[in-house]
């Protein structure tokens, strides 16, 4: 069976990035929902996700 | 390799960190036992600091301090021989030393003797001095004076000798039951307090003083709640110090403010501080203050958070997120969020509330810059002016600064050893 | 006027909620402009726009908040300030706010067996994540636009290698195990499912279906390029396999704009192997194909949802020529409802001016509109030249799609935030050749919380401008929503009312009712 047919059989189970409206709607719906609070990485400064790359492995 | 070079190095400080254990040895006055104490040394808080920037809390101390010590007369006095350049200022970190907010120790001081009898290293700390006027505030009236005397010719001697009658304290599981039984061993240190003076009173009882005094001791102690922090931070300290140094770690192993400036230290970049100026402390003010009145940040009690408990540990002190109008449910995010940012879970300090997991642990810089998640820190509220005192307790964070200076300089340290 | 900005190092928040609070912050007296964002290039050309940008506004970060108000007056800024703050942080519940983990490493952490993750993030980071979240096996709702399509193909080409659902970027809409999510109308539970390249698309089929009385088993939103020839339709590809799967599935729609012929026939060849009926609504597209491997085709969104619901209990031959009545109520009624509405008009007034919402059910009032009466210009027209002229609000019969990307600048979408589509009703109702103003009124989680309580002041000021000149203002609506979403529909319907709208059941009715007023003016001015 495709993934996609099992998610059909499964209780929803939402991971919302981003609205929050859209995590009210669905605990609204007593659909599990966890809203997470997300920034940009690094705060978006470009200087430490250089910094940050440098400390990971070279693919 | 670069990720695994940092990972076994950070998986090595946090193994000292969970296998050492700070015992209580005994009292002894700073002079005496203080690696590098001299007569006419002052130790502070936080990162090192001259005179002329010091706030007005940290000016104060030094101050009382210097009359203390009787190197000076009076105020004025006193404010002229700390700008001579005859003082040297260090701060107590430099020293296996860590103290509450102006932190300043002098030579005749008493001082707590911690020992990590795992890798044995010391700490010191001085005693506790209630709450009110007291110099770690900056005050430094008669009052205070008096109080510093007697600690010295008191409190000191009577506890020395109780210590000594008891044997060394097992501090590990002392904290370990203080944080679950509601303390943060920062903002509260309430029950630590009494299990300390409940391990201590019958041997208070037994040592040759006489029974006044006995009584004050006993008095005193119940009298602060805070009693205890003086000891919660040096055992922190002797915890951390052990981890200083790892080759590659990203871990911090020291976060100190002094007043001014925010500093914090990496294990794998050795003594180097990076600082930043303090940040203000959000919170609640007691009656008749507001945050005009406030000092920036200050203490070495940050180490408290730096070891995993503190702040970090908040969920398990619901009450002190009360200080900025939270909920315990805030408590449990503001624990929860730390995860996101340490190393590992503390097997010593659990949370009851979590379902005994672990205090988060060992504080990453990497992740702290990644995810843009501050260490939440618990704190008191400093007067700005010398002498007033304590004005209120609440949050704060470090400033984003230090940790992007240390992770700069760690890239570049990670380039000179040609691992990048 | 003078101008001030406050710089809130280190205080990120979401586009949405400051563009909220923006707009509030624009509602006081005395501020001429008012920009609440993140210090983000693009904001800050934003504030170079409205003459804001300054050098400390300029060495914001990313993450750093800036609140930059031109003003009358430099006094009220404090009081600025201070409402910024408190929009911020009311939300506060009693009880404490649940953990929000801050990635999505850790959210999978505290959430292992979550199967879905939406994501709604500025386009320049949402790719990102949405792989992320492919990678660990979660189906995805990217609702986010600004996605390239290049960075579309690569995450669905990851879906389809996973046996995983990519629904998006720019997608509006879906619901998921009978599950409303992003924005979707309340229906019943039942045997069709709707595969839709178009968001408010799907969710006019799903409210029509669910009115006539059918039901929803699923509706899978693939991104409007999904069937551009660059994506090849993987998306709805791979939807339709899982539906053939499906035994809750009996029907399935399709909905898109005219897909390149050759993703046409790729699609169709899958849906034709899946066994199971299908109408497909290539909106205005080639009927012919769509025949030709034994589908139905459909002329308005309303019509593919009745036949799909046809279809779930009668055969091909049966719903083949049937078709969905013209409107809801008898014809004999609502021919008078025309002629009482055409009557009050002047001879003047001649002019038919669409206010939409939903870029789909703009399309479809276009198409509707030169089928029966001709020309009519658009920002989103069917023929190049038909283009709105530029730096107009109206010109001649026009239907505007106020979600383009022209009117949302700096704002929610026209769903949400109801300000683009008031002031534009306050500008057309100024032209006194105007004779019908038509409208949609989309809810359903998502929505507006009170869509016709939103635009209520406008439409009745604009009647009483009209009434004011001597002459008469045709109002129309045409309502997507069910009796079980969020807003409560008697009620919106009644504000409507009120406000003198017509109000007709779905949006083929509504464009089909403005055509007989406009046909019935033509015929006595004739």
């Amino acid at each position: 069976m495709s993934k996609v047919n099992e998610l059909f059989r499964q209780d929803l189970k939402v991971i919302n990035m981003g609205l929050k409206s859209f995590s009210q709607d669905l605990k609204k719906q007593n659909t599990e929902v966890l809203q997470v609070d997300w920034r940009p990485p690094a705060g978006g400064n470009p200087r430490m996700i250089e910094l940050l790359n440098r400390l990971k492995n070279k693919k | 390799m670069i990720e695994q070079l940092i990972q076994k190095a950070n998986e090595q400080v946090l193994e000292i960190i969970q296998n050492t254990q700070p015992v209580i040895t005994g009292i002894g006055t700073a002079l005496d036992v203080v690696p590098g104490m001299t007569k006419t040394t002052i130790l502070h808080a936080g990162p090192p600091i001259k005179w002329e920037n010091m706030s007005g809390p940290l000016k104060g101390a030094v101050m009382g301090a210097l009359i203390y010590e009787g190197l000076a007369a009076n105020a004025e006095e006193a404010e002229k021989l700390a700008a001579s350049g005859e003082i040297k200022f260090d701060p107590c970190h430099h020293h296996n030393a860590v103290g509450p907010m102006a932190g300043v120790t002098s030579a005749t001081m008493p001082v707590w003797i911690l020992e990590n009898k795992s890798y044995g290293n010391k700490a010191y700390c001085t005693l506790n001095e209630g709450l009110g006027k007291v110099l770690r505030y900056g005050a430094y009236s008669s009052e205070v004076i008096d109080r510093l005397k007697w600690m010295e010719n008191t409190l000191a001697p009577v506890l020395k000798e109780a210590l000594e009658l008891h044997g060394p304290i097992d501090l590990k599981t002392m904290l370990a039951q203080a944080i679950q039984m509601g303390d943060e061993g920062h903002n509260r240190n309430k029950a630590g307090t009494s299990l300390l003076i409940r391990e201590l009173a019958p041997f208070i009882v037994k040592t040759s003083f006489h029974e006044d005094d006995k009584a004050a001791v006993l008095k005193f102690m119940h009298s602060n709640d805070h009693f205890f922090l003086n000891l919660t931070m040096p055992a922190c300290k002797c915890t951390l110090d052990a981890a200083m140094g790892v080759k590659y770690s990203t871990i911090v192993v020291t976060q100190a403010r002094n007043g001014t400036e925010f500093g914090i230290r990496v294990s794998g970049l050795g003594e180097r501080w990076f600082t930043a100026p303090c940040n203000a402390v959000k919170g609640l003010y007691f009656p008749g203050f507001t945050e005009k009145d406030a000092n920036p940040d200050i203490g070495d009690s940050v180490i408290t958070e730096t070891a995993g408990i503190g702040g970090f540990a908040m969920a398990g002190a619901p009450a002190i997120v009360q200080f900025v109008g939270g909920t315990p449910k805030d408590a449990v995010n503001y624990t929860t969020s730390m995860y996101e940012i340490t190393e590992g879970e503390n097997k010593s300090y659990v949370i009851p509330f979590l379902n005994f997991r672990g205090t988060p642990t060992g504080i990453d810089i990497r992740k702290v810059i990644e995810t843009g998640i501050l260490p939440i820190i618990n704190t008191g509220i400093a007067h700005k002016e010398a002498g007033v005192g304590q004005v209120g307790a609440g949050l704060v964070h470090p400033p984003q600064k230090c940790y992007e200076d240390a992770l700069e300089a760690f890239v570049q340290e990670m380039e000179k050893e040609g691992v990048i | 006027m003078s101008s001030k900005c406050l710089i809130k190092k280190n205080s990120y928040y979401d586009s949405v909620t400051l563009m909220i609070i923006t707009k509030e912050v624009e509602a006081v007296a005395g501020v001429e402009n008012a920009v609440v964002v993140m210090g983000t290039e693009h904001n800050k050309e934003l504030l170079d726009n409205v003459g804001l940008l300054n050098e400390e506004t300029t060495a914001a970060s990313p993450n750093d908040l800036i609140i930059a108000v031109k003003m009358k007056n430099d006094n009220i800024f404090e009081q600025i300030v201070q409402k910024v703050d408190e929009l911020l942080n009311k939300k506060k519940t009693e009880a404490g706010e649940d953990y929000c983990p801050p990635t999505l490493d850790s959210a999978v952490k505290f959430m292992p067996d979550s199967n879905l993750v939406i994501i709604s993030l500025p386009g320049q980071y949402a790719a990102a994540e949405a792989k992320k979240a492919l990678l660990k096996d979660k189906h995805v709702l990217l609702f986010s636009d600004n996605v390239s399509i290049e960075q579309e193909k690569e995450l669905k080409e990851l879906a389809v290698e996973r046996g995983l659902l990519m629904m998006g970027p720019d997608c509006g809409t879906a619901c998921i195990n009978n599950v409303p999510l992003a924005f979707a109308n309340a229906v019943k539970s039942g045997c069709i499912a709707v595969v839709g390249a178009s968001g408010t698309g799907t969710q006019e089929i799903m409210v029509q279906i669910d009115k006539f009385n059918g039901g929803i088993s699923q509706a899978i939103g693939t991104g409007g390029r999904d069937l551009k020839a660059e994506i090849g339709g993987l998306m709805m590809i791979q939807a339709i396999k899982a539906l053939a799967q499906d035994e809750n599935t009996k029907v399935i729609v399709l909905v898109s704009k005219p897909p390149a012929l050759e993703v046409a026939e790729k699609v169709l060849k899958v849906l034709k192997e899946t066994g199971k009926k299908a109408v497909v609504d290539f909106i205005g597209g080639d009927e012919q194909l769509v025949l030709k491997y034994g589908f139905l085709p459909a002329a308005t969104l309303e019509e593919a949802a009745y036949k799909a619901v046809q279809l779930c209990s009668k055969t091909y031959e049966e719903v083949l020529n049937s078709t969905a009545p013209d409107f809801t109520d008898s014809i004999e009624l609502v021919d008078n409802m025309a002629k009482a509405e055409a009557q009050k008009l002047k001879p003047n007034q001649k002019y038919l001016r669409g206010l939409y919402s939903g870029g789909t059910l703009c399309d479809e009032a276009l198409k509707l509109f030169t089928k029966e009466i001709g020309e009519i210009y658009s920002n989103i027209p069917l023929e190049p030249e038909y283009k709105l002229p530029e730096n107009t609000t109206g010109y001649k019969n026009c239907a505007i799609d106020l979600g383009d990307d022209e009117y949302t600048v700096g704002r929610p979408h026209p769903m949400i935030d109801s300000y683009a589509r008031q002031q534009m009703i306050l500008k057309q109702a100024e032209d006194q050749e105007m004779a019908v103003l038509l409208m949609d009124i989309v809810l359903g989680y998502g929505s507006n919380d009170d869509p016709a309580g939103s635009l209520f002041n406008e439409i009745k000021r604009a009647k009483s401008e009209f009434e004011a000149r001597g002459q008469y203002l045709c109002v129309v609506a045409g309502i997507c929503g069910t009796e079980n979403d969020p807003q409560d529909y008697a009620e919106q319907v009644r504000k409507l009312k009120e406000a003198g709208v017509i109000v007709m059941s779905s949006n083929a009715q509504a464009v089909r009712f403005a055509i007989k007023v406009l046909k019935e003016v033509a015929a006595c001015q004739r």
